[in-house]
């Protein structure tokens, strides 16, 4: 199936753009921001707003219509948990599959200080109604905190035996969290962790294609709650005992 | 809601002295509309009782009769219909084959006057049947899901030209928290003297009202409903010069409400004043008897003139069309009365002078459906800026507890509705409605503050032009510009040569069974008589 952008008609391929040129605003510089939109590739350019943001910055906003389409067949993309388990039955897979408490050690690693991410999923408390792992009773759950360097989180998932750690990048600026991760799994291949640990990233620019891109287990990006998190655990972990 | 202690000081009996000019100036109108009709009052009639199809041409069978009838129309055009159905011996569709295919029922001999009263009686049986159960039913599903009911009701508008299209997007907006979808007519059927027939997928800026799409939007939007749990309103154009026909499709297909102003056609689409009034009274009769909200247009006399200067016109405005309303059996709870936020974002305290006349609104008519509209007028390609006033006037819409809001769109100057436009308006409002849930009765005014003063003010300019336009007429008001400072003269405009005076011998049996259903008497000559 093809597609298209959509706006009041199927195939339109209406899209909303909005931008500054650094030059003062008037009749030639609408007409620089149209020939602009056009240069994109756009087949049909309108300046519906041109406002001068200073004597020499230009602030447009421009509709357009392209023909550029995807073929939506061809678009390859893994949701790493299609349908997920409640807490409750979370807590009953656990108990039938493995009789034991599962151990699930998290942390938002390297430099990154921001623990919304990991508090979301693991806190008791949980985030908009959903509680977090620590509130499961078949799960024992550790959260770090932040800034935790790579050697220390894998020490600490060592000494609990961790079935599963949770790593939380936030900060995404230059690329920050693609070294970080590359470095976490180079660490636990070199330290022999990585086939014993499910492995799981999650963050606001992070989705399940780029963690697999670097060698985890999943990825979970903006709208994910612990049990959808709790769930792929719980399956990977008894896909690798071969039930 | 009942009326509380006003918090803006408004007089009690200023009120008063504006629906009692209102009255004085409704009188004299109703006498005309009494002894007129019009040819779309006939083609409504016939509707109602079954005339329904279209020839190969495209003209509608309610037309070809009160066209081969035209000669008498003064008498009424039930009286052929229900003639050639005695006669030839047909059900209503079987005739309308027949009509369509070319026959004249203008000249068949004439049946017994008992049989005419017999046939009619049981037509009207069937008509009431299908009315009530379209009430009955709106009802259960607004009782059932009574608890997902929010205030104000979202309203917004589909207006892609193809019914399919507008389904899919009435849906998802319904999904995204819509309560009401209206979809918006293709320009200049208003000026249509027919109602096309059939589904149909051409349109610029808005979608033709026809009577299969409105059953092919009902059907989406009853399909919305029980998804939802929410009971999803539809929303069409009685307005025009087949306004009572659409509001007899409406109460047919189950509509829930209509746009439909008695003078808004005079001023913004010019139509004759006479034909307006005439069509307005037969359409409020059917929308009430169909429990059928309607939606009057004040909002638009602000787009025209000064929304500081002229917010008297508004409120005079509402007062007629209130008065308009109860005339034709209206209650209040099916008066949607107009307004606007309109004022320009660059006028200081504007945002205090919208908040006081939306007050002022909700205090004058506690009752009535208030149906509040957007930012229009002063929306520029500056989305952004445009997005930003609509919150405002989300935040004066929930304020001040209005019924019925229609949300303003970001690219409202720019084009119609793209689903995401609309999405970020459902999403704008939903935020602000739940976040100051409890603000109306939370917050109370300055007694000589700016925005007490305001609403006095508008209150006092209201009644002094009241008294104005009742001493000239309505009429003659209209002439001199008073409303949206558009000018129009009595005889002119379009549709007038479609005005009928009642001959003696006039029957519409429909309207018979409106008025009685009603309870409507018919009035005698007002003292002021024939002055209009």
């Amino acid at each position: 199936m093809f597609i298209r952008p959509y706006g009041d008609t199927l195939d339109d391929g209406a899209v909303q753009l909005s931008f500054t040129l650094p030059v003062p605003c008037g009749g030639r510089a609408k007409e620089a921001a149209r020939l602009f939109v056009l240069k994109l590739g756009f087949k049909k350019a309108d300046i519906v707003h041109a406002e001068p943001l200073s004597e020499e910055f230009s602030f447009f906003v421009a509709f357009a219509r392209t023909e550029v389409g995807i073929d939506y067949g061809q678009v390859e993309y893994a949701e790493a948990v299609d349908k997920h388990m409640s807490m409750d039955e979370v807590n009953d897979y656990i108990r039938r599959t493995f009789k034991r408490k599962i151990v699930v050690v998290g942390a938002c690693t390297g430099t990154d200080a921001h623990t919304v991410g990991i508090d979301a999923i693991m806190n008791m408390k949980g985030y908009n109604h959903h509680f977090g792992l620590e509130r499961y009773p078949m799960i024992e759950a550790f959260n770090l905190g932040s800034q935790v360097p790579n050697e220390k989180f894998l020490d600490y998932a060592r000494e609990v035996k961790a079935d599963a750690v949770l790593v939380s990048q936030i900060v995404t600026q230059k690329d920050v969290h693609v070294q970080n991760l590359t470095g976490l799994i180079e660490l636990a291949e070199a330290e022999k962790l990585r086939d014993k640990l499910v492995m799981v990233v999650g963050g606001p620019r992070v989705d399940n294609k780029l963690a697999q891109e670097l060698g985890y287990d999943a990825g979970f990006g903006p709208g994910t709650y612990a049990e959808h998190v709790a769930t792929f655990i719980v399956r990977k972990m008894a896909e690798r005992m071969g039930k | 809601m009942p009326a509380a202690k006003s918090k803006l000081g408004l007089s009690k009996a200023k009120i008063s002295k504006a629906r009692e000019l209102a009255a004085v100036i409704a009188a004299p109108v109703q006498d005309y509309i009494d002894a007129h009709t019009t040819a779309s009052v006939e083609r409504a009639t016939l509707r109602l009782l079954g005339a329904d199809g279209a020839a190969a041409d495209g003209a509608p069978v309610p037309n070809l009769i009160t066209e081969k009838c035209a000669a008498g129309l003064d008498g009424g055009a039930a009286r052929y219909y229900l003639n050639a159905l005695i006669k030839r011996a047909k059900t209503p569709a079987e005739l309308n084959s027949e009509i369509a295919a070319g026959l004249d029922i203008s000249d068949l001999p004439a049946a017994d006057e008992k049989l005419l009263r017999l046939k009619a009686a049981e037509l009207l049986k069937g008509l009431d049947a299908r009315i009530t159960a379209n009430v009955r039913h709106r009802n259960a599903k607004l009782s059932e899901y009574k608890t997902n009911v929010r205030s104000p009701l979202i309203y917004v508008i589909v207006a892609t030209g193809n019914i399919y299209e507008d389904v899919k997007q009435a849906k998802a907006a319904a999904g995204q928290g819509a309560d009401i979808i209206a979809v918006i007519r293709t320009t200049a059927q208003s000026l249509l003297d027919y109602v096309p027939y059939g589904a149909t997928t051409e349109g610029f800026g808005g979608t033709y009202a026809t009577q299969e799409n409105f059953r092919i939007m009902r059907r989406a939007l009853d399909e919305a409903v029980d998804k939802e749990k929410r009971y999803i309103r539809l929303v069409n154009y009685c307005s025009g010069l087949c306004m009572p026909e659409i509001a007899a499709m409406g109460a047919m297909e189950r509509l829930d409400m209509m746009l439909n102003d008695s003078m808004y056609g005079i001023l913004f689409r010019d139509i004759n004043m006479y034909r307006t009034f005439t069509d307005q009274f037969f359409s409020r009769m059917i929308n009430t008897a169909a429990d059928i909200i309607i939606n009057t247009g004040e909002d638009n006399y602000l787009t025209t003139s000064d929304a500081v200067e002229k917010a008297h016109t508004v409120l005079a405005s509402q007062f007629i069309n209130e008065r308009f309303a109860a005339n034709a059996g209206m209650p209040a709870r099916l008066m949607g009365l107009g307004h606007a936020f309109e004022i320009d974002p660059a006028a200081k305290n504007g945002f205090l002078y919208e908040y006081a006349q939306a007050l002022m609104a909700r205090e004058i008519f506690p009752e009535h459906p208030l149906k509040y509209m957007p930012p229009t007028k002063f929306m520029t390609g500056d989305i952004f800026k445009g997005y930003a006033m609509n919150t405002l006037f989300n935040f004066v819409s929930k304020a001040t507890n209005q019924s019925i809001e229609l949300l303003g769109m970001l690219t409202e100057a720019i084009h119609t509705p793209y689903l995401q436009d609309r999405y970020l308006a459902i999403a704008n409002a939903l935020y602000v409605h739940n976040t100051m849930a409890g603000f109306f009765d939370e917050v109370e005014f300055k007694k000589n503050g700016v925005m007490a003063r305001r609403a006095r003010q508008v209150l006092d300019e209201t009644v002094d032009m009241l008294g104005e336009v009742s001493k000239t007429g309505i009429f003659g008001a209209i002439e001199a510009g008073a409303f949206a400072e558009v000018k129009r003269p009595k005889n002119g405009g379009k549709g007038f040569e479609g005005v009928y005076e009642k001959s003696s011998a006039y029957w519409n049996p429909v309207e018979d069974y409106l008025r009685k259903k009603l309870k409507i008497a018919k009035r005698k000559a007002s003292p002021t008589g024939r002055k209009a």
